[in-house]
């Protein structure tokens, strides 16, 4: 992890691929790259947890860590594929969102699509759509490393250019200097989260399918979208008005996309792999305008498009 | 910090400083300072341009070092600053990387960089400020506090035997390998220009003063003390043998360039080199 | 010179001789630069600094023999980058240019 954000400093567009016991080790790394705003990709095909767990078994435990495993407050930036296709396109869109945000993007698998196969079209170079870091457009001597400019996000130099770089991950000013007093770190921290926050709408990304008359939404990222996805066209099948929103940004929260959808919807159901993470966020943004059901299995396998079916049926019927 | 009305004088080394940011945090009498100005001296003399010098530190009292010079400078993590040198060196083999930290940082949390990065002979400059102790968060054991020397947290003495670090970094497969004091500027800045001229993975190691958190507990409560101990006890012998270079209190301090060896090239040159041969092959045929 | 019998060719040896300067506020008064000075030519002085440290100076009066021989151990020494020496030139005709780099 440290040689990722070293390689992102030096000029490249780097990344690096684990699964959860090492997305607990890059923890550290992964405060400093935020801190330093270093655009980088971390890849996290998320296992049965805690500790050694389920090796290697599918499960969407991560989901927590990957928004809060490093100490301090933060936000960042996490997208969840469900198949080999998506991640191929989604890796394309975690390096486009590092660089136009310089942080450091998670690109949070797991198991099941980490290791299956897949058909994937690989779409032509030009085709391709990149974004690249903002350079600076001063001279050296008048550089701020992070000053911002009006979007919070301040241009980024790379080693070797004569900009005489100074990061560190103490909380520092704008010429990147360590200093240790409360009115940096309001002013440092805030801008920090507000560069991911007032992009929200910009950042996330979100499938919705049936929802135009639906009184229950089942909303599901990762690869339990596909599960999902079947349930809710089999619950249409008998009649019962639902629908789906798939989650493509984990993080940031797609909370305003939750927040329109409770004003309609009288049922939440949020099937995860995990005793549900998500499914408390859902909660949060519904507040109490529509009830949220969780479908929390602990991973080993996945959800069946059944077993989500069942819930819808029931809560239908209430 | 010079008062207004008097003409404005810079040391001959300011060129290399973010001088606004002196005078900096060490304590009076660290050997922080000397190992800075020798290498800075050391760059002069080799005639690096300034715009590729990167300078990369870790935590504790050294890792603030990155921020005093006008270079580009990245303080990491705890023990993380080899790999995170090792990235810069990956995407730009054309800059001139040194790896400047502390004992606790390079040995302790940060050992397992340090061995790797000298086994694959990547091609940095590391330095080691070797005060003995955690200084930064008041005077712990380290890896590095020879045996029987008083810490906060070894009261009675310490019991473990310290690391031999030229030694590890000699087994590691380091190509080059010093230690110095940073009592012994001169010796110090020339042993580094000679580093700096050569390739590979380079490791000197300088004994430096910490007369707050290692000096008071162990006798040496002046800076000075802890200069005479460097001064009388060193024994400068080249080319000694890494294995009896230890650290023991009352036993002479072996100084000197132990270790200068040709090694082909570091591991990611012939990584590449690979790559061509095997591209070649598959290029032959078709 | 005669030793053991032999002719040695010896040779005019110039002491060259040093101006200290100092930048007194990075000082923290650790006493390196006085206490390993070889002609003993600093002291302590009675300046106190913005931290509240006595930074060097050298001494007004030196003992003969005890004048600053520009060896530059003091500017090498110093943790702070807060002191440095110039060498003078004897047949220097103005103060600008005698900053020159002993490499």
């Amino acid at each position: 992890m440290a040689a990722i954000l070293g390689a992102s400093w030096a000029g490249a567009k780097s990344m690096t691929a684990t699964s959860g016991p090492g997305l607990s080790l890059m923890m550290e790394n992964f405060g400093l790259g935020v801190m330093m705003e270093v655009p980088t990709v971390v890849v996290d095909i998320q296992r049965g947890g805690p500790s050694t767990g389920l090796p290697t078994l599918t499960a969407q435990g991560d989901v927590m860590q990957a928004r809060w495993g490093s100490h301090g407050h933060y936000e960042i930036i996490a997208l969840a594929p469900d198949s080999p296709q998506e991640a191929f396109d989604l890796t394309i869109r975690c390096f486009n969102l590092a660089e136009k945000y310089r942080v450091p993007v998670i690109l949070l698998a797991s198991e099941t699509v980490g290791l299956s196969a897949g058909k994937v079209v690989v779409p032509p170079e030009d085709e391709i759509k990149l974004i690249d870091r903002k350079k600076p457009t001063v001279p050296p001597g008048e550089y701020l490393p992070y000053r911002p400019d009006e979007d919070l996000i301040p241009p980024m130099a790379s080693a070797g250019e004569g900009y005489a770089i100074c990061a560190t991950g103490l909380t520092h000013d704008e010429k990147g200097y360590p200093e240790t007093n409360a009115e940096t770190q309001e002013k440092l921290v805030r801008r920090l989260n507000d560069k991911i926050r007032v992009h929200l709408e910009e950042i996330v990304d979100v499938e919705e399918e049936h929802l135009e008359d639906a009184e229950i939404a089942v909303v599901s990222y990762g690869q339990v979208s596909r599960p999902a996805k079947r349930a809710v066209k089999m619950a249409r099948d008998e009649g019962i008005k639902a629908g789906s929103i798939k989650l493509i940004t984990v993080w940031p929260f797609a909370e305003h996309v939750i927040r329109k959808w409770a004003k309609q919807v009288e049922w939440f159901i949020v099937p995860e792999l995990n005793y549900g993470q998500i499914y408390l966020e859902v909660r949060r943004e519904a507040c109490g305008d529509s009830k949220v059901v969780p479908i929390p299995r602990m991973g080993g396998r996945l959800i069946t498009p059944q077993e989500i079916y069942q819930e819808i049926k029931k809560v239908s019927k209430n | 910090m010079i008062r207004e009305e008097e003409p404005q004088e810079l040391h001959p080394m300011d060129w290399w400083l973010r001088s606004e940011r002196l005078p900096h945090i060490w304590c009076a009498g660290c050997g922080i300072g000397p190992t800075l100005y020798a290498w800075t001296r050391a760059l002069d003399r080799v005639g690096i341009d300034k715009k590729k010098v990167v300078y990369v530190s870790g935590i504790g009292c050294c890792g603030r070092g990155s921020g005093y010079l006008d270079v580009d400078g990245f303080h990491t993590t705890h023990g993380r600053a080899i790999p995170f040198a090792v990235g810069i060196k990956l995407v730009k083999p054309e800059l001139c990387v040194s790896v400047i930290s502390g004992d606790g940082d390079l040995f302790s949390i940060g050992g397992n960089h340090f061995i790797h990065a000298a086994r694959r002979n990547v091609d940095l400059l590391v330095i080691c400020t070797n005060n003995f102790i955690y200084g930064m968060t008041g005077g712990q054991l380290a890896a590095t506090t020879p045996q029987r020397d008083y810490s906060t947290t070894t009261p009675y003495g310490n019991t473990e035997p310290a690391f031999n670090t030229p030694y590890l970094a000699d087994a590691s497969g380091a190509v080059y390998v010093a230690r110095w004091t940073s009592i012994h500027v001169r010796l110090l800045e020339r042993s580094i220009a000679e580093a700096l001229g050569m390739k590979g993975f380079r490791y000197i190691e300088v004994l430096s003063p910490c007369p707050v958190n290692y000096g008071r507990r162990n006798r040496l409560r002046e800076v000075d003390d802890i200069a005479k101990w460097f001064w009388e006890f060193s024994v400068v012998k080249h080319e000694a043998d890494t294995k009896e270079v230890q650290i023991e209190r009352g036993k002479p301090l072996i100084l000197g360039n132990f270790v200068k060896k040709e090694k082909k090239l570091s591991c990611y040159e012939e990584l590449k080199e690979l790559e061509e041969r095997v591209r070649a092959a598959a290029e032959a045929k078709k | 010179m005669r030793a053991s019998g032999k002719v040695l060719l010896t040779q005019r040896v110039k002491i060259s001789r040093g101006e200290i300067h100092s930048i007194d506020e990075r000082c923290k008064q650790c006493r390196l630069c006085i206490e390993l000075c070889p002609k003993e030519v600093l002291q302590e002085s009675e300046k106190v600094n913005e931290k509240g440290y006595h930074p060097p100076e050298a001494v007004e009066e030196p003992e003969k023999g005890k004048s600053c021989v520009a060896c530059g151990l003091c500017e090498v020494i110093c943790p702070e980058y807060a002191i440095w020496v110039e060498e003078k030139k004897e047949n220097a005709s103005t103060e600008g240019d005698q900053r020159e780099r002993r490499f």
